[in-house]
């Protein structure tokens, strides 16, 4: 069954270790749930970016909390670089796994299907395979002189991200963000946050419910009104630029880092 | 006569040319000159009664007919469905290799980017991949990239996808796969080839007296300073600003 928890609860299942995905930036992002996992300060965590982070990915690394970073990128997009992450890089705060997208997707759809590992073409060539000893290179059994990659399914403990709506009964609405299915799939659990609950359930309307994510994935729901701030969520409000902008400026010192969660960390508790 | 026109004008229009053909081009988030250079080819063949263009902007709402998520684009690839898509980098080198993932030895890189984002994928799998870099210096065209995101050619692999052309602020090359060389094509006006020589960091193949790139036509600046940038104005609206605005310094 879902539950549907406080924030403070929600970010409670996440501890210590685990390996968490998060979507991109334009996908739906839980900022407001991030704020509470700092609050909480689970460690070490494995980080696997679908297939990209920003400010999330950022904040996370400059409080310490990651030990493993799985991505193919992190940057704040027209603010610039995410500098918590290059400053984490220089000083090798963290294991790191490089990736190309569609390797993390494959390896979330591999989990997916229950099979060990999804082949995945291009990649043949990148310096990428020298460092991702868990990438191999097979060939195709079904064709003559045709080596092809192959990335190992990923299982994250927690699919973590913010949508619109969901109903009470635990389904989520995520519309055309297709892999926040896969990544609910992929996981052994899922926590969402929502701008909204409803009382009527979504899977009740044929023509939206192919958008639902159904609540035998979901495990816990808490609402956070403008919960993807100061990012944006899909069809409800665009991102804050100036404050993201804002941020890209305050945490290129940690001191100035530190400045700017705290206020961050004070607008969420009030917010709640 | 040619009227007068900005250097990113030229770039748009050269970028439609570089298009020619396509009947799916694919631009990456944060990209609106090549995402300009996709519009302009498309308006024009509207306007001469040739073939579609469809064009998906990453990060666009209106761009963007995509419903399956972020995977689509790359299953869209793979299935030969897209003609089209710009890479850029850090570092290019004369085998069109690409690095955007930071310079000195990984993983603890003496400068960092943001990381790899889809080019070795995309780089095999789409058949006109232009490099687009409006920087040319000695630090981004470099005789071997400290590291290869995505590779230009992989000797013995079949492959659909590759370096096509390569664009800067001084010049355009194609890309010779055979021989695995860049080839000088045009120098935009007021570069030289001597000077594009010094600035570029690897070796490649030029004719004696290479031509200047051509500029836009009235026509083809009519249509980018109406329409083009009209479309652009959903996902790049600051883009669409400054465009209006050289549009007006370039008029008095």
């Amino acid at each position: 069954m879902t539950e549907v928890v406080s924030l403070e609860r929600l970010a409670r299942q996440i501890r210590s270790g685990m390996k968490i995905a998060v979507p991109a930036d334009y996908c739906g992002v839980a900022m407001a749930a991030t704020a509470a996992i700092i609050a909480h300060r689970p460690e070490n965590l494995h980080l696997v970016c679908v297939p990209v982070s920003g400010m999330q990915g950022d904040m996370l690394i400059g409080e310490g909390l990651v030990g493993t970073l799985e991505t193919s990128a992190v940057t704040l997009g027209e603010a610039g670089g995410a500098p918590r992450f290059v400053d984490g890089v220089r000083t090798g705060a963290f294991h790191l796994m490089d990736a190309t997208c569609p390797a993390i997707h494959s390896g979330l759809i591999a989990a997916q299907k229950g099979v060990p590992f999804l082949p995945i073409r291009g990649i043949l060539g990148s310096d990428l395979l020298e460092t991702r000893t868990d990438w191999r290179i097979i060939d195709n059994p079904f064709a003559e002189n045709d080596p092809i990659v192959i990335v190992p399914a990923i299982h994250p403990d927690i699919a973590l991200f913010h949508a619109p709506e969901a109903d009470r009964f635990g389904n989520v609405r995520v519309g055309r963000r297709r892999e926040l299915l896969t990544m609910a799939h992929a996981a052994k659990a899922t926590l969402v946050t929502v701008e909204r609950l409803s009382d009527t359930s979504l899977l009740r309307d044929e023509s939206s419910a192919a958008g639902v994510l159904p609540a035998l994935y979901v495990d816990r729901i808490a609402v956070a009104a403008r919960g993807a701030w100061p990012l944006g969520l899909w069809g409800e409000y665009p991102p804050d630029n100036a404050e993201i902008a804002r941020y890209a400026a305050m945490a290129r010192t940690p001191e100035g880092f530190g400045a700017y969660m705290d206020t961050f960390a004070r607008r969420w508790r009030e917010a709640a | 006569m040619t009227p007068a026109y900005s250097s990113r004008e030229l770039l748009i229009a050269t970028i439609a040319d570089l298009l020619d053909g396509v009947r799916h081009v694919a631009v990456g988030a944060s990209s609106p000159i090549p995402a300009a250079g996709a519009m302009l080819l498309r308006a024009r063949n509207e306007a001469n009664g040739r073939d579609d263009v469809r064009i998906s902007i990453l990060g666009s709402q209106q761009h963007n007919f995509f419903t399956n998520g972020g995977v689509e684009l790359f299953d869209c690839a793979a299935q030969g469905r897209i003609d089209a898509f710009f890479l850029g980098g850090g570092q290019i080198d004369g085998q069109a290799n690409i690095n955007l993932l930071g310079t000195g030895s990984y993983p603890r890189n003496d400068v960092r980017w943001p990381g790899c984002f889809g080019s070795a994928f995309l780089y095999f799998l789409v058949p006109r991949v232009i490099l687009f870099r409006e920087e040319h210096t000695r630090r981004v065209l470099v005789d071997k990239v400290d590291f290869v995101s995505a590779a230009g050619m992989t000797k013995g692999v079949v492959r659909r996808g590759g370096p096509y052309a390569l664009l800067t602020n001084r010049a355009l090359f194609s890309f010779d796969r055979t021989r695995g060389r860049f080839v000088l094509r045009s120098l935009h006006r007021r570069s030289t080839a001597a000077e594009v020589r010094a600035n570029t960091g690897f070796d490649y193949d030029s004719p004696a007296d290479p031509p200047p790139t051509p500029g836009p036509d009235a026509a083809t600046l009519a249509v980018l300073r109406g329409r083009v940038t009209q479309e652009l104005a959903e996902t790049y609206s600051q883009f669409a600003a400054m465009l209006l605005g050289e549009r007006d310094a370039q008029q008095t």
